[in-house]
């Protein structure tokens, strides 16, 4: 057998930072399932399946033979792929415990009862914006703070302490770090939690976090509140942050794009989707096969093999096929994709990224019609080697 | 056409989609999120979203049956 090639499964192609890197779509093609190797800065690089067409991402990630490859284990130095508490270590009756404990802030009723303070929030960030006048960064003034202080506001968390967070959850889904960094870092981010969690012990407040406490305090212990606290503080802002920035790069790009997602309100829905699908800003967790199971009828997965998916090219198999995929189009109906993964693990906060995308995307290009990137012949500083896909800055005009 | 809904609670991860999909047929639990089923027979011009709700759920959660031609 050949040895295995590396390939990093968010790979995008070297010129266009929204195609997925040629390599993905060679995987995609193979009539055989690909063992491959990828890098990892927490485990070295390790041995896995690489699962790149949209039907078998589907199966695979509903199937329960295959967990997640990294259950908390509390003899091993705590990470974040070993941390209790955090939705993504669990599997099965252990994850859906933990997992319902939080699924009543993240219903789409409670999602809509948020929209007036996610439009105040977002109408601030505008006015930030205006104020600080042309060549402001987008990133740091209009897509970071939002989410931010959506997740603020919900968990409880005081924005004044952004600074720091917002720092250690960078170094988390930094790859070019070490595992030492790795392991300070997050305790780190445990010492401040724990002293959140522990104000709410004396007092559950009211909010996510005070809530969890007074409904289910007695079930869990302070290591897991502070893991729940930290996995709700990063999941609830990186990722929604860049797929801001990004969407926002993308569309000042497309000004035709652009217009649609300013003009036609009846349009945003289907254009946010259209825009999740297309940028796939985030990856998912390598799982592990519990026991032999076979995907396409005949290609068998052993136990113990890990498996790797990748989203970003998935997204582009998806469909009924008579669409062109590989194109932006807000205006296509829309198409499935697996931006927030599928099965057990489905993002839990989908429902608020995607009002928040909402909010915020249509009211930036009103209150700009004429937004546009601060220089001419700006390259856009994409971040391709973060673990979550964004830019780093975005400087504009209007 | 008569089209037979079921529910399987335990699958259900609150991922909401249902909800939006088919807002006369499904709604979630305010506790935890879990799926409520409000309608198992839901009439003709519902049968395209149910149909599009099982098919977005995640956790293939919500079985959709024909049960043949008018009653
Ligand atoms: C556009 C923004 C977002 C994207 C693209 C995204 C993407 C994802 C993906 C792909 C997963 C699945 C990972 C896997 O299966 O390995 C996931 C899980 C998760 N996300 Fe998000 N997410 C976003 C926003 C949010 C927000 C706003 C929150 C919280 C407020 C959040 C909280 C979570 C949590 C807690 C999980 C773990 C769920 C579980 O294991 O049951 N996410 N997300
Ligand atoms: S779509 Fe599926 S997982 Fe989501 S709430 Fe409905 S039944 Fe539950």
């Amino acid at each position: 057998m050949p040895e295995p090639k590396v390939l990093p499964i968010a790979a995008r192609a070297a010129g266009c930072p929204f195609d997925p890197a040629a390599a993905l779509y060679e995987s995609q093609k193979d009539d055989a399932l690909q063992r491959v190797k990828v890098p990892s800065p927490l485990l070295g690089e390790f041995d896995a399946v690489a699962i790149t067409r949209y039907e078998d991402v589907k199966s695979a990630l509903s199937d329960d033979r295959l967990q997640m490859g990294f259950v908390f284990d509390p003899d091993q130095p705590r990470t974040m792929l070993n941390q209790p508490g955090n939705l993504l270590n669990y599997n099965g009756a252990d994850h859906s415990r933990l997992r319902r404990m939080l699924t009543g802030a993240f219903t789409i009723k409670r999602v809509r009862s948020l929209r007036p303070m996610i439009e105040a929030i977002v109408e601030a960030r505008l006015d930030a914006l205006e104020e600080e006048g042309h060549g402001a960064d987008l990133v740091t003034v209009f897509s970071t703070p939002i989410p931010t202080q959506v997740i603020c506001e919900l968990l409880g968390v005081p924005y004044e302490d952004r600074d720091d967070f917002q720092r250690r959850a960078k170094v988390g889904l930094d790859v070019n770090t070490t595992r030492e960094e790795q392991i300070q870092n997050l305790k780190d981010m445990d010492a401040y939690m724990a002293t959140l969690v522990a104000g709410h012990r004396e007092q559950p407040g009211d909010n996510l976090l005070g809530g969890v406490v007074r409904d289910y305090g007695a079930e869990l212990s302070d290591d897991e509140l502070v893991g729940i606290g930290n996995m709700l503080l990063i999941a609830g802002h990186e990722t929604t942050a860049s797929m801001l920035s990004a969407s926002a790069a993308l569309l000042l790009e497309n000004p035709d794009q652009a217009t649609i997602m300013r003009d036609e309100p009846e349009a945003v829905d289907g254009a946010i989707e259209e825009l999740l699908r297309y940028v796939a800003p985030a990856t998912i967790m390598p799982r592990q096969a519990a026991e032999d199971f076979c995907l396409r009828d005949d290609e068998v997965i052993k136990q113990g093999e890990r498996v790797v998916v990748s989203i970003l090219v998935a997204n582009r198999d998806a469909g009924s096929g008579d669409q062109d995929l590989d194109v932006l189009d807000v205006r296509r109906p829309p198409q499935p994709h697996v931006t927030f993964g599928y099965g057990a693990h489905q993002c839990l906060g989908q429902q608020l990224a995607r009002m928040e995308l909402r909010v915020a995307l249509p009211a930036l290009f009103k209150r700009f019609p004429g937004l546009r990137l601060a220089e001419p012949d700006q390259k856009i500083d994409y971040r391709t080697t973060a673990l979550v896909f964004g830019v780093n800055r975005l400087p504009v005009a209007w | 056409m008569l089209l037979q809904v079921e529910i399987d609670e335990p699958r259900c991860v609150a991922a909401g989609h249902c909800v939006v999909a088919a807002p006369e047929v499904f709604d979630q639990r305010d506790d935890d999120g879990v799926v409520i089923l409000l309608d198992a027979n839901p009439p003709g011009d519902e049968h395209e979203r149910v149909r599009e709700a099982a098919l977005l759920c995640p956790a293939a959660a919500i079985l959709v049956r024909d049960r043949g031609g008018a009653p």
